[in-house]
């Protein structure tokens, strides 16, 4: 998925994306008008490089994920054993447990820094917004390996975290980060806090700068305070911005896997496995492909879910 | 609305303190880049040592994976950006039979992670030989970044204003023509902003070249610099210069066009 852009899920949206309802009769006869086997012929080439090169190996994952293979000889056909694993293994039912503490970094974190941030933010109409702004979206676009890699050697023994701990005297806090079967997790997750955090408060900025300043002269002629006006204005507000946030960053930790690759590599021990590593590892390491499959099945079907979840939210407010 | 300096004074503090957390890490690794390799380097030269990069990039042979890097963003975004365009334009300027229903097909495009598709991938890809190939490698990109450059265009295609077209073909041009002489020039915002999205996905994946090349035949920047994590435990200084060789054209790339990005990133994922 490029992007994790959070698109409506088939069936869910019918406002916007697909044609709206009613279209008069003379619109729809100038859309048609010239059509003929035109459109076939545009969507071709997309189309059939979108068939071949996603669409089959998708059925494929189905496919396979029903078989026993080790990628080499003969599968076996297993029915839905590989699934049953999904439950039953404790090593992939760790794994998807901590995908939930990576939601927790990656996505409810920022969403609470970035809604106080963006308030303060659009509130203050401050000089060098525009840096703000770009500064904050940086890690965005730099490649999650290069952000592993630097995170790395902040967390490494000697590296500015304990330097920087040391120097004020918490010489007890100063630890491998990436080597303690409790801190290894959260650690890797807060590197999901920094990369998310720029991008939801930019996506909730923009929101917020549409809010009519009336409701908070309003909110404050009745003597709501800050606080009063954040809560019953401005968040309530922004509830479609909430909603495209956290469908991102929470699918963006769903799938984490370079950050993972990269950090720990799953360790210390099995303590910051995720889904995503386990679909490598398993086919690519542990020559178990059906179980892979398994697990990039169940993987889908549950980015599937919170992307129709969360569109049935947005569609109930409108 | 009127803010007390107090206030003025909290945001500017906020709006430092958070500026600093997020160039932290940023500004971490290229003080270790530019850091002395060796206690004779240390000696020898100024406060910064600029050779790190030119050691970097001839010992993890850097050069060698940009170019595959390259190679690989040029294919997926000059395609996928024509298939793009065309199937956008399929959409928005026509209803045809099933139009809706494929529409929906290639949404789902944009909802299937990389994990699902790549295990089958690998195995059919070997069986053809394609395996450790720039096409093994793009193509699969090629075809995640249809499914959203569609709906990308789609909607920009719809937006556009029908009396053009309608004047357009009235003057006798035909599809290909209103496409690409009509609608292509005026929509050029959206385009640019579709093709630095498709540069930035492609140049920063790393799952699938991962996969697609076992024998690390063909390596792109991100994997050059995880296998040069895995040979360099010891020197952090090289490693460093590496991480920002590889991040560099994307960064500058934003610096100059981060309005496109922002914004694109925004739009897409509000968009409906």
């Amino acid at each position: 998925m490029r992007g994790g852009v959070a698109s409506p899920a088939p069936g869910s949206s019918p406002t916007g994306i697909a044609p709206s309802a009613p279209r008069s009769r003379t619109a729809r006869s100038r859309r048609r008008r010239g059509g003929g086997w035109a459109p076939y012929g545009f969507l071709l080439p997309g189309f059939v490089v979108y068939a071949v090169f996603l669409l089959y190996p998708l059925g494929r994952a189905v496919q396979i994920s029903l078989y026993d293979w080790d990628g080499l000889s003969l599968a076996t056909f297993v029915g839905l054993a590989n699934y049953a694993d999904v439950v039953t293994d404790p090593a992939l039912r760790d794994a998807f447990a901590h995908a939930l503490v990576l939601i927790f970094f990656f996505s409810v974190l920022p969403l609470g820094i970035g809604l106080v941030l963006a308030a303060l933010l659009t509130r203050a109409r401050v000089r060098g917004m525009a840096f703000f702004r770009t500064v904050v979206f940086l890690p965005q676009v730099i490649a999650m390996v290069v952000v592993a890699v630097a995170w790395r050697q902040i967390y490494a023994p000697d590296g500015q975290l304990n330097t920087a701990l040391r120097a004020v005297g918490l010489d007890a806090l100063t630890r491998t980060w990436l080597g303690d079967y409790t801190l290894t997790l959260p650690a890797v997750g807060f590197i999901g806090t920094w990369v998310s955090t720029g991008l939801v408060t930019v996506l909730l900025m923009a929101g917020m700068a549409r809010i009519p300043g009336e409701l908070y002269e309003a909110a404050t002629l009745d003597g709501a305070g800050p606080v009063r006006t954040f809560l019953s204005i401005t968040v309530p507000s922004v509830r479609a911005e909430v909603v495209v946030a956290l469908t991102l960053t929470i699918i963006a930790a769903l799938k984490t896997f370079d950050l993972i690759y990269v950090t720990t590599s799953g360790g210390p021990g099995t303590s910051t496995t995720v889904p995503s590593y386990e679909v490598y590892r398993r086919a690519f390491e542990l020559g178990e492909v059906g179980s892979a499959a398994a697990v990039a099945v169940v993987l889908t079907a549950l980015i599937f879910l919170i992307n129709v979840g969360v569109n049935r939210i947005g569609e109930r407010e409108r | 609305m009127r803010v007390s300096p107090v206030e003025r004074a909290w945001n500017y503090a906020i709006l430092i303190v958070f500026a600093l957390i997020a160039l932290a890490p940023v500004v971490t690794i290229l003080q270790r880049a530019l850091a002395p390799e060796t206690p004779a380097d240390a000696e020898a030269g100024g406060p910064l040592h600029w050779e790190n990069f030119a050691r970097a990039w001839e010992q993890g042979r850097f050069s060698e994976y940009m170019g595959n890097s390259l190679q690989v963003a040029v294919v997926v975004v000059v395609l996928a950006t024509l298939f793009s365009i065309m199937a956008g334009y399929a959409f928005g300027a026509f209803e045809f039979r099933g139009s809706r229903a494929l529409f929906y097909v290639f949404l789902l495009g944009i909802m299937v992670p990389t994990e699902a598709i790549v295990v089958p991938l690998f195995f059919d890809l070997r069986a053809v030989g394609l395996t450790n190939t720039i096409w093994a490698i793009a193509l699969p990109q090629v075809a995640q970044s249809v499914a959203f450059g569609t709906f990308w265009m789609r909607s920009y295609f719809r937006g556009a204003n029908r009396s053009i077209i309608e004047a357009a073909r009235l003057d006798g041009a035909g599809h290909s023509r209103v496409l690409w002489q009509v609608l292509v020039p005026v929509a050029r915002p959206a385009v640019v902003t579709l093709v630095l999205l498709t540069f930035m996905w492609t140049w920063n994946e790393f799952l699938i070249p991962l996969v697609m090349s076992p024998n690390a035949q063909l390596r792109t920047a991100p994997l050059g610099l995880a296998l040069f994590q895995g040979q360099y435990v010891q020197g952090t200084t090289l490693l460093a210069a590496g991480a920002v060789l590889v991040a560099l054209p994307m960064v500058i790339l934003y610096l100059f066009l981060q309005r496109h990005f922002i914004q694109g990133m925004l739009e897409g994922a509000v968009k409906d």
